[in-house]
């Protein structure tokens, strides 16, 4: 492999009960890049995170994976009370950890005085740092993660994605990030897709920041600091998530 | 050494309680309780059916519950019922099924107290070398797939995108249940295999606070509920295997004052 692609989407979708969940979907992560996606709720940035990883069957268009060494923080995860589990068993969970190497981790993320408590005891913040941690405990090529500063506190957030960011430089690994907030991750990314159903625009954050859609989607209260600019569009979306062309 | 029937049931016992602690783990992890209620019932058709083609009753058992559950995971698919009543459905047709034609072997004499609910006297040496051989081969295989198949109970996805093969984990851990149970029928009874499976797991989870304690105290509880079952079983002539489950239920009580205590300390 002569090229720093990890993962390539080429014009990817998914359909479900058929409604199109998310469609005409491509983008690439390249070693030690950051690449966020971005858009309302049910714009489609899960969805189009498990067809980078492989997780749905039957999507339309083709994903190319150059990597097995993968890192995931999924968006929702229940850990069932059956089961009982201490941060240290999670870290262990899909891969064997020497003990330093796991205490680093959760020492990177700031929760390894918790290895020995049980997963079931951690706030929303302190489990969203395990989970972290594990994903990158494993030192992968390639890191997905789904909203993983859900429930830290504002400013855990931006020490984490500064912490992600740094993860990525050091351990030259690419990461698709997503998040709903171009604010907070805007001086971590490379590269961000905004998605509403379909990639609405993208580019590096500046030049989505001035997307007159991507304010469209978020309010002019996100792009408030950056100059106005003029950008013209093939297409408009109404109420109910249709695409109409101009 | 052999030549006893109690340490025949006893030797049996120890080598089933080492599979259901492990195997049972997984079940109340998963679940999947009511599923091995399903596939034990159905044992009772594997039964009549080596009886009436003269085969060999763990290797009809094993593909019975096989089938079992193949043609749940089908039903699954194609039907638009709630899996509890697919299970419920085929637990109770296989049963009836198999009491059916038990009838119609006139031929043959049944023991249908023992096909159900265990019978100390009923180990031979023969079984033995199955349940043993039998039980060697669950564990072993339950190691090579332990990595997935536990991932993928914490969370499908990451295990996933990590790499991991769940479904396949999940239907070799299908398979092993079918394999436990035809392993174990003899002793425990078509009825109250999923208690073997269960109670001493249940008992376990009061005492443990991870993954491979709670393993290790479920095969402990399994072979207490074992050496007293049996004990009780031919001090009081009562069948065994409601006798070990109905010690396994003795050790989860007194599991549950272990968890009251832990309450008390905490506040």
């Amino acid at each position: 492999m002569g090229n720093n692609i990890l993962v390539k989407l080429n014009n990817v979708g998914f359909r479900q009960n058929q409604k199109w969940l998310v469609q005409g979907v491509s983008l690439q992560v390249e070693k030690a890049k950051i690449v966020t996606l971005i858009g309302p709720n049910g714009s489609g940035k899960s969805t189009t995170a498990k067809i980078a990883l492989g997780l749905l069957k039957n999507i339309e268009g083709e994903v190319e994976k150059f990597t097995n060494k993968i890192g995931y923080v999924p968006q929702e995860i229940s850990i069932d009370w059956t089961l009982p589990l201490r941060v240290r068993d999670f870290m262990l969970l899909t891969d064997k950890l020497k003990e330093d190497t796991m205490e680093e981790a959760l020492s990177l993320t700031g929760v390894v005085d918790l290895k020995d408590k049980s997963l079931g005891n951690l706030s929303g913040g302190e489990f969203q740092r395990v989970l972290l941690a594990r994903a990158i405990s494993k030192k992968p090529e390639l890191l997905v993660l789904d909203e993983p500063v859900k429930g830290v506190d504002f400013t855990g957030e931006i020490a984490l994605y500064e912490l992600i960011k740094e993860i990525s430089e050091k351990l030259n690994c690419g990461i698709l990030l997503i998040s709903h907030d171009l604010h907070t991750v805007m001086s971590a990314t490379d590269y961000v897709v905004c998605l509403n159903g379909h990639v609405c625009c993208s580019g590096s954050p500046k030049e989505v920041a001035k997307n007159n859609e991507y304010k469209a989607l978020f309010g002019d209260q996100a792009a408030q600091t950056l100059s106005i600019y003029e950008h013209k569009h093939d297409h408009v979306h109404t109420s109910d998530g249709d695409i109409k062309k101009n | 050494m052999f030549d006893d029937f109690f340490i025949r049931a006893l030797v049996a016992g120890i080598g089933i309680a080492f599979v259901a602690g492990p195997l049972g783990c997984f079940v109340v992890w998963r679940r999947l309780s009511y599923f091995g209620d399903t596939l034990a019932h159905s044992a009772l058709l594997g039964v009549t059916i080596a009886y009436s083609l003269e085969f060999n009753i763990a290797v009809s058992i094993f593909l019975i519950s096989s089938v079992i559950a193949l043609i749940l995971i089908q039903l699954q698919r194609k039907t638009n019922l709630p899996s509890d009543a697919l299970l419920g459905l085929l637990a109770h047709s296989s049963l009836a099924v198999g009491l059916v034609v038990i009838g119609f072997l006139t031929f043959i004499r049944f023991d249908i107290m023992g096909l159900l609910f265990g019978d100390i006297l009923a180990v031979n040496k023969k079984d033995l070398l199955t349940i043993w051989i039998g039980a060697a081969l669950i564990l072993l295989v339950l190691r090579f797939i332990w990595k997935p198949l536990f991932a993928s109970t914490v969370n499908y996805e990451l295990a996933q995108a990590e790499g991991l093969n769940p479904d396949r984990a999940k239907a070799v851990f299908t398979i092993l249940l079918a394999a436990i149970i035809a392993i174990s029928i003899k002793l425990v009874g078509v009825l109250l295999i999923t208690g073997m499976l269960i109670i001493p797991t249940a008992m376990a989870r009061n005492l443990s606070d991870n993954p491979q304690k709670m393993v290790i105290f479920s095969v402990i509880g399994g072979l207490l509920s074992v050496f007293i079952g049996l004990f009780s079983s031919l001090e009081f002539n009562t069948p065994s295997g409601p006798s070990i489950i109905a010690a396994a239920l003795v050790l989860f009580i007194i599991s549950l004052l272990k968890i009251k205590q832990t309450i008390q300390l905490k506040n």
